[in-house]
């Protein structure tokens, strides 16, 4: 037995009006390692971090901190103890610098010697920064790094990340492995919270996995397959993914050729010369990382933000260019954007209205401008019994339902329409295992049936397993179409980080 | 300890109770208010929220002021749904008299039926003009419409002011500012021979129910909604921002204008540097009390309209100044913003170790 | 020739310096993310509790202090309401200046007309030699020259000073301020605050030197003007100071065309400041960017600390 952990949680208990976040976790960390935290999405992961920060109090439990009893009333007193954490969602300030970033996170202090002091760290750990950009600048990385770096000003014990890579390539993945290493090598304790397996495979040294609030094994990653943490995470067999059925390609049902679009906001990103065609019947997914144009091309594919500067968009074969929304929707086209509780569906607004959000031109909801509510009435009913979404009835508010069931909802919403093209952003973006399941088996049903769909998103996981052909997003460019068949997960992650638009391109535009 | 918890639907009763709430707080500041000024709160209280509620007259002078506040707010009730911060409606209301009125100020012996149709729409227009520079400004230039609109005010009532000082000016007016009475033709009839109550208030009724309507049955109201609680939802449903704006400030500026023309030709008779007591901005709170229903707006014009005719009657009967008045409609504001949270979350009492709250 | 300029610009600055206590004040406020339209009624409460005050203590310096605090006590009714019981912002600014409106004409009612010892320049030269250029200097009351060095002195303290950077850090982003572990709410009740002992104090110049009586309704849309001025600079304070300048020179123009009479009616005259207001917001709104990067990122965004 070595000396005592340096922290070590006995029995945490902490509830919230309708769940049992954790329930008796006890968990130990040691110095020098890097410890994983495994679960899935509401597994408790999230609550138990915050409780060690001192974001949250728990109900019953205690924490000790080197062998001595340890209270923790906020991140304040956490990080004077010695833990330092990098959340998930950064707290930044975008019109703020880099160096003013950092500073704001640490104690008064002169800003010159602070300035020699953040660039010692910066070098000893490989973290590139330049501290006179302001943060909206800078790619998710970088602001990455600025978090680290504010952490590690104050030589923590322990350093918690939440989810770090989900906004990285998997080159910035590296990077940061790298760095994590280093600190365990210098006696460091890291908790490292994700519920991507093969990266605790790779770096953490034990692993302590959640489920349901409650702690279900410790193992050591490294002995450990995908496949077997994978069970212990979701607590059954996982079935393999079934078999995509070979499909006869129809008609092409979204056709987009050579799109560019100008950026409408001050940090935004601008598309340029993207092209691709879904065919109906098929599923087609759009990987990348966040901040890479994502977010523009569903609102150029939406028509939101009015036409783009050049290229063409084709909806069931008509040109929709110049059409707004609700006539790209008349041509067969629904959408599914990222964000859902303000873009796809507004949350102080009943379940009824919400389904009146992206039907209000259909004449079985509306003629001549009246609404028939009960009509709209039904069509809830009936969303919410289809995709069963679990909710006190359809005149509750959009933001009581949990994430999973909002986003069947909308799902369905836009499915119930029977779309010729679905464009999805972000299907399962923080929705519990269930749900996820159950939206994956709907969009594959729609493909069936006969639908061409578009899948952007940052789960490769869930790409891979959805679709029939792939592109990488990057910096406002696409990369080749490939069928999903050809590419391996590595292939896709290089792909990443690279713009897509030919160097002779360029060099052909410098010259002229 | 206190906390709030979201709640999974808004609750319609705390919705109608919290006006209800806000006044008896508002009633009981004004008890402690008349106490400090060293009057007989009860006597006062019942001048000021009772008298004008006990006789014919006192009634019909209620409903006189209700009028423009109810067209008014209920104008306003659209802009604020959506977000758009129209707050210069007392502008809008000098505009519609303006223009309105002016009508009857060239055609001042006429006796043709149609005048007082016709000053009525001008009425509206003039109001929409008021309303269409903030809504060019905006979707054009970007720029604020609350600052713009409320700089109109002070223009049109300058505007006002020059008018009946100046080219419009009486010639048999003594040197006094105002223009000339309206003839017949351009006065809305009276209900009652003896009392002020005239034939806007018919229109006053209407428009409320009607703007229910628009909010509730049509894909117009979904989507002024839509527009004021989340932009990105409403552009994701093809909601065109720059025709909401403009949407909303007409509305807003017509029913402002209609009001101003109706209180000229009905209730005053002609144009004067005075026309309003402030309509335009009381009508911000009539909004706000009446939760931007249209229902709850006509309830809401009532209680401010006896607020006014309470503080006419207090200033005569005890003596109050006039300005008490405006303090209670601040007042009752801030009582009613307070209480808006409970319709929004449920207070919850309960023990909590939580560090946030230590 | 110069005795007409010199006076003119003396007036210019006297009628500066409200907009320049007032805007600088929304200006710290807005800076911290919270959009208080109450500065008119604000300024009101200063102007008659700062004359009652000079009236009383017979001291208008006395008053001043009284406005300005008068003007703290209405802002915290506006603190309470947005940043502890979450309500809109733009509608309890409007229901402050509604409040604001009645009460001064409550509390005044029995000092319209009061005539009281007024803020005297520092330098009065002899009325027989006629203005001179020291008088251009230090010549004011010593009021003008304190709203300048306070603007000055917010200007370095945004910039410059730790704090100042706390203050932006919560108006980019309350949340990110908030997980720091920075005390949010507490830092945007003293800007909120700050924003009304600013706004007191503008209003008490307006009552005490500017024009030393009580009228109803007497800052005439100042408040209003103010909010503009923070949106035309930008929310940078030097740029307040040339646009409360501006607008300084505006109203004397104003004025001395009425006085010399070119034939332009007296009201339409007066509505050049309110019309300038608007010319000069679309001059600078047009440019959405630089007003998107300018603009506080978290302005008249409600908060509330999650658990």
């Amino acid at each position: 037995m070595p000396d005592s952990p340096l922290l070590q949680l006995k029995g945490i208990d902490k509830s919230f009006p309708g769940c049992r976040a954790n329930e008796g976790i006890d968990l130990d960390i040691q110095a020098g390692e890097i410890h994983a935290l495994l679960g899935e999405n509401g597994a408790g992961k999230s609550t138990l971090v915050k409780i060690i920060y001192g974001v949250l109090r728990p109900d019953h439990g205690d924490l000790w901190w080197q062998g001595k009893p340890l209270r923790v009333a906020s991140p304040a007193a956490a990080r004077r103890v010695g833990i330092g954490m990098v959340f998930q969602h950064f707290s930044l300030f975008d019109a703020m610098t880099v160096l003013e970033n950092i500073a704001l996170a640490l104690p008064a202090q002169d800003i010159g010697a602070l300035r020699d002091n953040i660039d010692a760290t910066a070098a000893s750990y490989g973290l590139a920064l330049d501290l006179d950009r302001d943060v909206y600048e800078l790619s998710m990385g970088e602001r990455q790094r600025i978090e680290i770096v504010r952490s590690l000003l104050q030589n923590p014990q322990l350093l918690i990340l939440d989810e770090p890579t989900s906004v990285l390539t998997p080159q910035e993945t590296d990077m940061l492995f790298t760095t994590l290493r280093a600190l365990a090598d210098e006696g460091r304790a890291v908790l490292y919270i994700s519920h991507k397996l093969e990266e605790v495979r790779r770096l953490c040294d034990r692993a302590t996995i959640l489920r349901d609030g409650r702690r279900v094994a410790d193992c050591i990653p490294a002995e450990e397959t995908a496949q077997s943490l994978a069970e212990k995470m979701i607590g059954r067999r996982i079935e393999q993914p079934i078999g995509k059925a070979p499909r006869q390609p129809g008609q092409p049902g979204l056709r987009v050729l050579e799109l560019r679009t100008g950026s409408d906001t001050p940090h935004g990103i601008s598309l340029s010369d993207m092209s691709f065609t879904i065919n109906e019947g098929e599923i087609l997914g759009i990987a990348g990382i966040a901040g890479n144009g994502q977010t523009e091309l569903m609102s150029a594919l939406t028509g939101e933000t009015g036409p783009p500067s050049s290229g063409s968009i084709e909806i069931m074969g008509a040109p929709a260019n110049q059409l707004g929304p609700i006539a790209r929707r008349k041509l067969g086209a629904a959408f599914v954007p990222e964000e859902r509780v303000g873009h796809a569906a507004v949350g102080d607004m009943t379940l009824v209205e919400n389904s009146f959000l992206t039907t209000l031109d259909d004449p079985a909801f509306c003629k001549h401008g009246v609404i028939k509510w009960p009509a709209v009435r039904a069509f809830s009913d009936q969303i919410t019994h289809d995709f069963d979404v679990r909710t006190t009835g359809v005149d509750a508010l959009a933001s009581s339902l949990s994430g999973g069931n909002l986003q069947k909802f909308i799902v369905g919403r836009e499915m119930l329409q029977s779309p010729g093209v679905l464009v999805v952003s972000q299907p399962t973006w923080g929705v519990d295992a269930g749900a996820a399941a159950d939206i994956h088996r709907a969009i594959r049903s729609l493909a069936e049936a006969g639908s061409a769909i578009l899948i952007i998103s940052q789960d490769l996981d869930e790409i891979l397993a959805l679709c029939d052909r792939v592109a990488v997003i990057s910096q406002g460019t696409l990369s080749r179409v490939q069928p999903i068949h050809d590419v391996t997960p590595e292939q896709i992650g290089l792909l990443m980080g690279i713009r897509h638009d030919s160097i002779a391109n360029e060099a052909s535009r410098a010259t002229t | 300890m206190l906390r709030l918890e979201p709640r999974a639907s808004h609750s319609v009763l705390a919705a109608w109770l919290s006006p209800l709430v806000a006044l008896v707080m508002t009633v009981i500041t004004g008890t402690v208010i008349f106490i400090a000024m060293g009057k007989d709160p009860a006597a006062t209280l019942y001048i000021y929220f009772l008298q004008p509620l006990v006789s014919a007259s006192g009634l019909s002078e209620v409903a006189v002021k209700a009028g423009p506040l109810v067209l008014i707010a209920t104008g306003l009730s659209f802009g604020f749904r959506a977000g758009v911060w129209n707050i210069g409606a007392e502008g809008q209301y000098i505009l519609g008299a303006i223009v309105g009125g002016g009508l009857a100020v060239f055609f001042h012996d006429s006796t043709n039926a149609l005048l007082l149709p016709s000053m009525l729409a001008l009425g509206i227009v003039g109001g929409m003009i008021w309303a269409a520079i903030p809504a060019l400004l905006k979707t054009r230039f970007n720029a604020n419409e609350i600052l713009v609109s409320l700089m109109l005010v002070y223009i049109a009532e300058l505007l006002l002011v020059y008018l009946v000082h100046g080219p419009w000016r009486n010639p048999q007016g003594w040197g006094f500012p105002g223009t000339r009475t309206f003839p017949d033709a351009a006065v809305l009839p009276v209900f009652f021979a003896q009392h002020r109550l005239h034939w806007g208030l018919i229109l006053a009724l209407a428009t409320p129910f009607l703007a229910w309507f628009l909010v509730a049955k049509t894909r117009f109201g979904f989507r002024v909604r839509l527009f004021g609680s989340a932009p990105l939802a409403a552009r994701h449903a093809g909601v065109r921002s720059t025709r909401m704006i403009w949407m909303t400030l007409l509305i807003g500026g017509g029913l402002a204008g209609l009001a101003g023309v109706i209180e000229a030709s009905g209730t005053i008779g002609q144009l004067m540097p005075n026309i309003s007591p402030g309509y335009g901005f009381t009508a911000i709170i009539v909004a706000f009390l009446g939760r931007l229903h249209p229902l709850g707006i006509l309830l809401a014009g009532v209680v401010i309209a006896v607020t006014y005719i309470g503080g006419e009657n207090a200033q005569i009967v005890a003596g109050l100044p006039k300005a008490v008045t405006g303090l209670f409609q601040g007042v009752i504001l801030f009582y009613l913003l307070a209480f808006d949270l409970v319709t929004r979350y449920r207070l919850v009492f309960r023990r909590e170790r939580g560090p946030e709250h230590a | 020739m110069l005795d007409l300029i010199i006076p003119s610009m003396m007036t210019m600055m006297t009628a500066a310096t409200p907009l320049i206590f007032a805007a600088t004040g929304e200006l710290v406020c807005e800076k911290s993310g919270v959009l208080n339209l109450g500065v008119e009624g604000m300024m009101l409460v200063g102007a008659v509790f700062g004359f009652i005050g000079a009236t009383v203590t017979g001291d208008a310096y006395v008053g001043f202090l009284i406005g300005g605090f008068s003007g703290i006590m209405a802002s915290l009714i506006f603190a309470v309401l947005t940043l502890l019981l979450v309500s809109n912002q733009v509608a309890t600014g409007l229901a402050l200046t509604i409040f604001g409106t009645g009460l001064s004409a409550l509390v005044g009612a029995d000092y319209v007309g009061e005539t009281i010892d007024r803020i005297r320049p520092l330098y009065v030269p002899n009325a027989a030699d006629g203005p001179n250029v020291i008088q251009l200097f230090l010549g004011h009351d010593p009021v003008v020259y304190l709203g300048v060095l306070v603007l000055l002195a917010c200007a370095g303290f945004l910039s410059r000073s730790r704090w100042g950077m706390i203050l932006r850090a919560v108006g980019d982003s309350d949340v990110s301020a908030h997980a720091i572990g920075y005390p949010v709410i507490r830092i945007r009740f003293a800007a909120v605050a700050f924003g009304g002992l600013m706004a007191g104090l503008g209003g008490a110049y307006l009552s005490l030197a500017y024009t030393p009586l009580w009228a109803e309704n007497m800052s005439a849309g100042r408040g209003w003007i103010a909010l503009a001025l923070v949106v035309f600079a930008s929310w940078r304070p030097i740029r307040v100071l040339f646009g409360a300048v501006l607008f300084g020179g505006i109203t004397i123009v104003q004025l001395n065309a009425q006085a010399i009479g070119l034939g332009i009616p007296g009201a339409v005259m007066s509505m050049l400041p309110y019309l300038a207001t608007i010319v000069v917001l679309v001059l600078i709104s047009s440019n959405a960017t630089r007003i998107r990067l300018n603009a506080p990122a978290c302005l008249a965004q409600p908060f509330r600390p999650e658990r």
